[in-house]
């Protein structure tokens, strides 16, 4: 689950990581208010949205304008609020269409000596949390990753024993830090270390951590994603879910008990089973066709699963085709066959189906398929399928 | 022979009072495992399918001389019912739940790799050795007996390809779901390695997904120490980069976990990688006549 800068940044205040001031606007006029209220000189506007890369984005609609801007008065405030607010922002991250943005943060200026990146993910390898530093703060880390992986220090912790002192004055010395500033980081890198498994994250990045002049660390921008299988014991978090910034089908789909991802293609698939679902995009593009999307409809798919699945694939303009995939296994495939045709029938199809049906009582499944009214086309195997589905959308 | 499990298995099943544990436990006991009790906390003196149910696994390990186990308990509670399983001595614990927080696996992984014990999943179909023994939710009657040992992160994707396998002859000597979650209990390398050891396996067969570097260290291994011939395929290839594409640990991030990756290291490792999911069959058989020659 992913949340917005001011959003994770609250979370670290209350975790007395030091982040700057900042105040949520969603219009110009608070845009002004916030800056007077900071008092200070200077402050910076941020564009919140669940992407990065918005420093270097732009509005689709004004490419003059930046997703974040240094601004010296209320006024200069209002005006590039009011310039982002109810935009596309498009940056490296949102695709070409960008995404709007709904509210801005203003933050107070702050006197920035260095910029350093600091993160932390749970490592598959390492089968547990890593802490990354680099001195390239501000950049794209995966081109730091890609070109000089020499300047990223890793350390890894335990969950239960956080991170060590020793560890916070070793990535300390490497990031070239010296007198009042090696306290300041180990607090701060600990600290960091801390929320990211109270909190069960998935992804805890600060980039830039800025080291201002007085030699003090700050988080100037905070990215966090949390763990969704852990959301059960995080009431707090699940409700910052800001379901604007999501996919609307993929929410639709998460309501009904769906795994879905909206794709670019034609051919819309309902599989049951993750690696079968990847599987069968994978076979759709083998044969020359292009999959709208990934849906998942698990180990249930009753009538009603069946019935949403329909709809939510047929509520894409873009689809000419369908594809169902179900290997039946504990399901039996008349169980399934009869959910395809009731739906077929509640949800009014208007582009071919295919459906390649194969496990538990297929011939039955089969001949229940066959015996509606429903033109309902039939694929005796993988190739078959995939053959048949790419030329009803090629014909379409 | 097999690799985990076989017909002298004895299994418990840990949440068999729930009605998803008990269903999966009725479709074991009537495969011919041996199911010899389960453990639910508070409903010990109970019976569930006519096995006996007790309070805690290391009861029911003392009075069942069960040695392996299948997880249904809620994800909430999953970790620490495997870590009881470990502590009570049972050497092979397979964890069906999906849905465990990575936290959670990361505490309990360090442990179970000290311990004696093997950890299959969590968010897995389970194991089955064909004939033998089914600890899971797969359905028993599409494995043959043979030659082939299987290894997946999938679930139906597994059963398509058992499936081509036994229409073309090729039984399998064990199938073991690894699950879909970034940390699980057994890797592909800990797999390969116990095939490659196993008298009855002649071949294996890998599938792999997105995410992660799984498949690349076992491209490396079988290059070093694998002789038996290797067949793989790798789903999501069409997949977008950053979204989870079901599977927790079903995601490319930070350009890394690619298909392409994968299937560049795998075939550097001179694996027979299949073209599409209906070639997983016939790139195994494919791999078989490229040893021979």
């Amino acid at each position: 689950m992913k949340i917005h800068e001011f959003q994770a940044k609250e979370i670290l205040r209350k975790a007395g990581v030091p982040v700057p001031r900042g105040i949520v606007a969603h219009t110009a006029d608070e845009a002004a208010a916030a800056f007077k209220e900071l008092g200070g000189k200077l402050a910076v506007v941020k564009a919140q949205i669940h992407a990065g890369g918005r420093g270097k984005g732009t509005l689709k609609t004004n490419p003059a304008q930046h997703g974040v801007e240094l601004v010296k008065s209320a006024a200069d405030a209002a005006k590039v609020a009011g310039n982002l607010l109810g935009q596309p922002l498009v940056t490296i991250q949102t695709g070409p269409s960008g995404q709007t943005v709904r509210q801005v943060l203003v933050e107070e200026g702050c006197d920035i000596a260095r910029e350093l990146y600091l993160g932390i993910v749970v490592d598959r390898a390492a089968a547990g949390p890593v802490l990354m530093v680099s001195a390239q703060g501000g950049m794209n880390i995966e081109e730091v990753a890609a070109h000089t992986p020499e300047l990223i220090f890793r350390e890894r912790f335990h969950p239960d024993t956080g991170l060590l002192s020793y560890q916070a004055r070793k990535l300390a010395a490497r990031l070239g830090l010296k007198g009042a500033s090696v306290a300041s980081a180990e607090k701060f890198i600990k600290g960091l270390c801390r929320v990211f498994v109270q909190q069960d994250c998935s992804l805890a990045e600060i980039n830039p951590l800025v080291v201002t002049g007085a030699g003090e660390l700050l988080a100037l921008d905070a990215k966090m994603t949390f763990d969704d299988n852990a959301l059960f014991r995080h009431k707090d978090l699940a409700e910052l879910r800001d379901l604007a910034e999501e996919e609307p089908m993929e929410v639709r789909a998460g309501q009904a008990g769906l795994s879905f991802v909206k794709l670019e293609g034609n051919i819309g698939c309902l599989v049951n089973g993750a690696g079968l679902a990847m599987s069968t995009m994978d076979l759709i593009l083998l044969h020359g066709g292009s999959p709208a999307n990934f849906l998942d409809v698990g180990g249930g798919a009753n009538v009603q699963q069946v019935t949403e699945a329909f709809r939510i694939l047929l509520s894409d303009k873009h689809v000419k085709a369908v594809l169902v995939n179900i290997f039946g296994g504990i399901m039996r495939c008349t169980t399934i066959a009869t959910a395809i045709m009731e739906a077929y029938q509640q949800v009014g199809f208007n582009v071919p189906l295919v459906v390649r049906l194969e496990g538990t009582e297929v011939e039955e499944g089969r001949k229940i398929l066959a015996g509606g009214k429903f033109d309902i086309i039939s694929a005796t195997g993988l190739t078959d399928a995939a053959q048949k589905v790419v030329k009803a959308a090629t014909a379409a | 022979m097999s690799i985990l499990i076989n017909k002298n298995t004895r299994v418990l099943c840990q949440g068999i009072t729930g009605k998803v544990g008990q269903f999966h436990t009725k479709g074991c006991l009537e495969y011919g495992t041996k199911m010899v009790g389960g453990v639910t906390p508070g409903k010990g003196g109970e019976t569930v399918l006519g096995l006996p149910v007790f309070d805690t696994v290391v009861e029911a390990v003392e009075q069942t001389g069960a040695d392996a186990t299948m997880i249904f308990v809620p994800p909430a509670f999953t970790a620490d019912a495997i870590l009881e399983a470990v502590d009570a001595g049972i050497k092979t614990v397979i964890a069906i739940t999906e849905g465990v927080p990575v936290i959670d696996m990361v505490r309990v992984y360090e442990i179970v790799r000290r311990s004696n014990s093997v950890l299959v999943g969590p968010n897995c179909p389970g194991v089955i050795t064909p004939e033998e023994c089914k600890i899971g939710i797969m359905p028993g009657y599409i494995h043959k007996k043979g030659p082939v040992g299987v290894m997946s992160r999938s679930g139906t994707l597994t059963y398509e390809a058992v499936w081509q396998l036994s229409s073309l002859g090729l039984g399998q000597s064990t199938c073991v779901g690894l699950g879909g979650d970034p940390i699980v209990g057994t890797s592909f390398v800990d797999l390969f390695r116990m095939y490659q050891a196993d008298p009855a396996t002649e071949a294996i067969l890998m599938m792999g997904e997105i995410g992660g570097t799984a498949e690349e260290e076992a491209a490396a291994f079988v290059r070093e120490h694998v002789t038996k011939p290797v067949a793989a395929f790798i789903a999501g290839r069409a997949a977008p980069p950053g979204k989870r594409m079901g599977h927790a640990g079903a995601i490319i991030s930070g350009g890394k976990g690619t298909a392409a990756e994968k299937v560049a290291a795998l075939e550097a490792a001179h694996i027979e990688v299949a073209e599409g999911p209906a070639d997983m069959g016939t790139a195994m058989q494919r791999a078989i006549a490229r040893k021979r020659r």
